[in-house]
């Protein structure tokens, strides 16, 4: 497969899986709006900029309509959902003859669809344009799982969702570390109630955590659902797996398995999820753990470029025949 | 049969009104030709509203898939459907016939004249083409002299543009011979109609050109560099900013070829190898989308990222084929176009099938000075561009233009030629809820490799603003099918 192409299909990816990321944050920040206080509200706002590695500009007023403007809908903005998926459906529109047509109707449609939102119909009322988001991002991950053929270019989709995935949920739970820590002193629980709910929501994890742990939200379980558990689609050490399974993929069809330093990387990035405890996590330091767990992230990103879409010509000129 | 004592909704042809040019549907005393009775009941059966909602149904299906094309001078933004039309245009086989024959003939004689061109230059020495014509013209490309071709095949797609007369003969327009586009529109056309129309299509008993994809991989392949036994085959386009790149992935998947970009490409020790996850790739035939002028920065314009440095040296070598081969522009200058008649009696000693359209070369005085004289009954039009850019319509064009059209052809005759304004044959289109007579033109595709195949059809275009006669979608014309029947 190309180099170009790879790269395309995984930005295509990764990007989509970021623009339903913002779109989730935005929607569950807004609808706990009147269950916060003015202050907690205005932290909240904040955790949603730190947990998408952004810092409010100076003079922002952390208010919903502004910040709803800035992320969902900024053509200018390089953080914004229409900026996203407009990027996602670029790379799309550029391997068009690779992905199935269905894949790109529906990520065409999408991207129409969004050019013609307005913050005045939004604002009027924001849940059915964050859900159309949210559900074009799951149509198009179904589609893509149901029309394309399990090759190379899937495995470089896969990868691209899953690397966005584990980062953006290891950054999100590091953001929340600090609720943990405030909340054993000056929070109420009931507060504190709505800062769990707000968080596993925006990993649309309420159910299924529901289902493991009940309706009891205790951070450290949620840390463990969200982190290690590697059954639920949202949680880290699931996206790990699926990294993991791409760049097996990815290795296999390029004939590249032997001394490849990425697998190793996602070796040992699942071995931490997969053996670490919770418990030990949290008495040692939770958040220098995720924070290096996107350090580890940022380095497979790095290593896929310079191996298999950037690299120099006379390490992979063919053998003369 | 006559409008008035039909059933069903006449209304709908009401304002049908061929004005004088060859009408495709209608004979004399406004009856249907025998080919178009069963299109014509149909069309007066359905209601009105029924066209619309179909003609809707189509550009929205358009719209999705994404199947547009990029305006460059509009402020408007980039992408743009091209306007599909939804009543299809019919040939019958008797007329298609000497269609196929005619551009056989044309295209097999315009190969041979490349081929002698670049190499001895027997047709300049023996006086049939003047020298200084073939060397002046703009596409003439001095670094293919001598260089070799597989089978001596320098065109292996070209898109030639017909036009119909007032006495219903097809005359050839223009050839384009370097980088013909629109062979999508005609395919997609055919899946859309194939819906709007399913039962229609069926009767009429169509022939088929979904092949189309098929034997231009077949073409491709066989003009492979002798020694490759499996060539890798690619599109190189110039990206997704180009005004056909919805053509190039298409054809690509048609093909299950591999699309590249110039940056994709890169040439070491005289092969073209692309870049792929699993290393270096050798690349063999290149069906390439990029002008001649920005294929290579080492040899053509250094300013162009298109390209990719080094691959003229590697195709000067035989490492590699461009289909079609660099330097074919010289073949379709349009005044060289005014020799193609003797170009064929010269290599094939036969008539020529198809006729030009009557030509004025304005590097001759006494064309020139009639030319001068009737600037606004005539169209000029430049020797060296395509897509309708730079080009005077006399009978619509105002006394400004046409003496800035003076001013340009005499300051350099060599740059120009002119035609009679042709009376375009109609044909009826669906605009605005009416059946309406639109002029339009045909562009079959040729398709020479190991054999010559031309897929039994083209691109119908149509001058959708009434009265136009500008065709190109670049010039706010549109499209429909085109059938070519069985019998």
């Amino acid at each position: 497969m190309l180099s170009r192409v790879a790269d395309n299909l995984y930005w295509m990816s990764r990007y989509l899986e970021r623009a339903q990321h913002t779109a989730r944050l935005l929607d569950v920040t807004l609808d706990l709006v009147p269950d916060r206080s003015s202050s907690a509200g205005a932290r909240a706002w904040e955790r949603l900029f730190l947990s998408l590695h952004l810092r409010p500009a100076e003079g922002l007023p952390l208010k919903g309509r502004p910040i709803t403007q800035l992320l969902a809908l900024d053509p200018k903005s390089d953080h914004s959902i229409v900026h996203h998926v407009a990027v996602a459906r670029d790379n799309a529109r550029q391997v068009r003859e690779l992905i199935s047509s269905e894949m790109w109707e529906l990520i065409n449609r999408l991207y129409l669809d969004l050019q013609r939102a307005s913050m005045e119909q939004v604002w009027a009322e924001p849940h059915p344009f964050f859900q159309a988001v949210k559900q074009g991002a799951h149509l198009f991950q179904g589609i893509t799982d149901s029309t394309m053929v399990r090759d190379e270019g899937w495995h470089f989709i896969q990868l691209g969702q899953f690397i966005e995935r584990a980062g953006n949920v290891a950054a999100l739970l590091s953001a929340h570390v600090a609720v943990e820590e405030e909340g054993q002193f000056s929070l109420h629980a009931s507060d504190l109630y709505v800062e769990w709910l707000g968080l596993l929501r925006s990993c649309t994890a309420f159910e299924a955590y529901c289902k493991v742990y009940s309706a009891d939200l205790q951070f450290e379980q949620i840390a463990e659902f969200l982190l290690l558990n590697d059954n639920f689609p949202f949680s880290v050490n699931f996206a790990a797996s699926a990294m993991r399974a791409a760049l097996d993929g990815i290795a296999d069809t390029t004939d590249t398995r032997k001394h490849n330093a990425i697998l190793r990387r996602i070796g040992r990035l699942k071995a931490t999820l997969d053996y670490e405890q919770i418990g030990d996590l949290m008495a040692a330091d939770l958040r220098s753990t995720l924070d290096q767990i996107q350090i580890q992230c940022a380095q497979i990103h790095n290593d896929i470029f310079h191996s298999y879409i950037g690299y120099t010509v006379d390490v992979k000129l063919p053998a003369v025949s | 049969m006559s409008i008035a004592t039909l059933d069903g909704h006449p209304e709908l042809l009401a304002s049908y009104d061929p004005g004088r040019a060859y009408d495709e549907l209608l004979q004399a005393g406004r009856e249907p030709r025998q080919h178009y009775q069963g299109l014509y009941q149909h069309l007066l059966s359905l209601p009105p509203d029924e066209l619309t909602h179909r003609q809707s149904a189509a550009d929205l299906s358009f719209l999705n898939q994404g199947i547009t094309f990029t305006v460059y001078s509009s402020a408007e933004g980039t992408e743009r459907i091209f306007p599909y039309d939804l009543i299809p245009r019919i040939i019958t086989q008797g007329e298609w016939s000497t269609i196929d024959r005619g551009l056989c003939q044309r295209i097999t004689a315009l190969n041979l004249f490349l081929h002698d061109i670049y190499h001895e230059g027997k047709i300049v020495k023996d006086g049939v083409v003047p020298m200084d014509m073939v060397y002046s013209a703009r596409h003439y490309r001095r670094e293919m002299r001598d260089v070799t071709v597989p089978r001596g095949v320098y065109v292996a797609v070209d898109g030639t543009d017909l036009v119909r007369v007032d006495n219903g003969e097809f005359l050839v327009l223009e050839d384009n011979l370097r980088v013909p586009s629109g062979v999508s529109y005609m395919l997609v056309n055919r899946q859309v109609m194939k819906r709007v129309f399913p039962r229609q299509f069926r009767n009429y008993g169509v022939q088929p050109i979904a092949q189309y994809g098929q034997v231009l991989l077949t073409t491709l392949q066989s003009l492979a560099p002798v020694h490759v036994d499996d060539p890798t085959i690619v599109l190189l386009t110039p990206g997704v900013y180009n005004s056909a790149y919805f053509e190039h992935t298409y054809l690509a998947r048609q093909m299950g070829i591999t699309l590249v970009e110039g940056s994709d490409l890169l040439v070491h020790d005289n092969y073209v190898y692309m870049r792929t996850t699993a290393g270096l790739e050798r690349v063999d035939v290149i069906y390439r989308r990029v002008d001649d002028d920005y294929l290579d920065p080492l040899v053509f314009r250094p300013d162009s990222s298109l390209g990719v440095p080094g691959l003229f040296n590697a195709y000067r070598a035989g490492n590699v084929t461009l289909a079609n081969a660099v330097g074919t522009g010289v073949a379709d200058d349009k005044a060289i176009y005014v020799y193609v008649p003797r170009i064929i009696r010269y290599y094939l000693g036969e008539d020529p099938i198809l006729h030009n359209v009557e030509t004025y070369l304005m590097t001759d005085d006494v064309q020139r000075r009639h030319v001068l004289d009737n600037l606004d009954r005539l169209v000029v039009k430049a020797v060296g561009e395509s897509g309708g850019y730079d080009m005077l319509i006399g009978p619509h064009s105002t006394a400004e233009q046409r003496e800035q059209y003076r001013r340009r052809i005499t300051a350099q005759p060599r740059n120009y030629i002119a035609q009679p304004t042709l009376n375009l044959s109609v044909a009826p289109c669906f605009i605005d809820g009416r059946v309406e007579a639109r002029h339009i033109d045909l562009r079959p595709f040729v398709l020479s490799g190991e054999e010559t195949t031309i897929v039994p059809g083209g691109l119908t275009r149509v001058a959708l603003r009434r009265g136009s006669l500008v065709v190109n979608s670049s010039q706010g014309g549109g499209s429909k099918d085109t059938w070519v029947l069985n019998e």
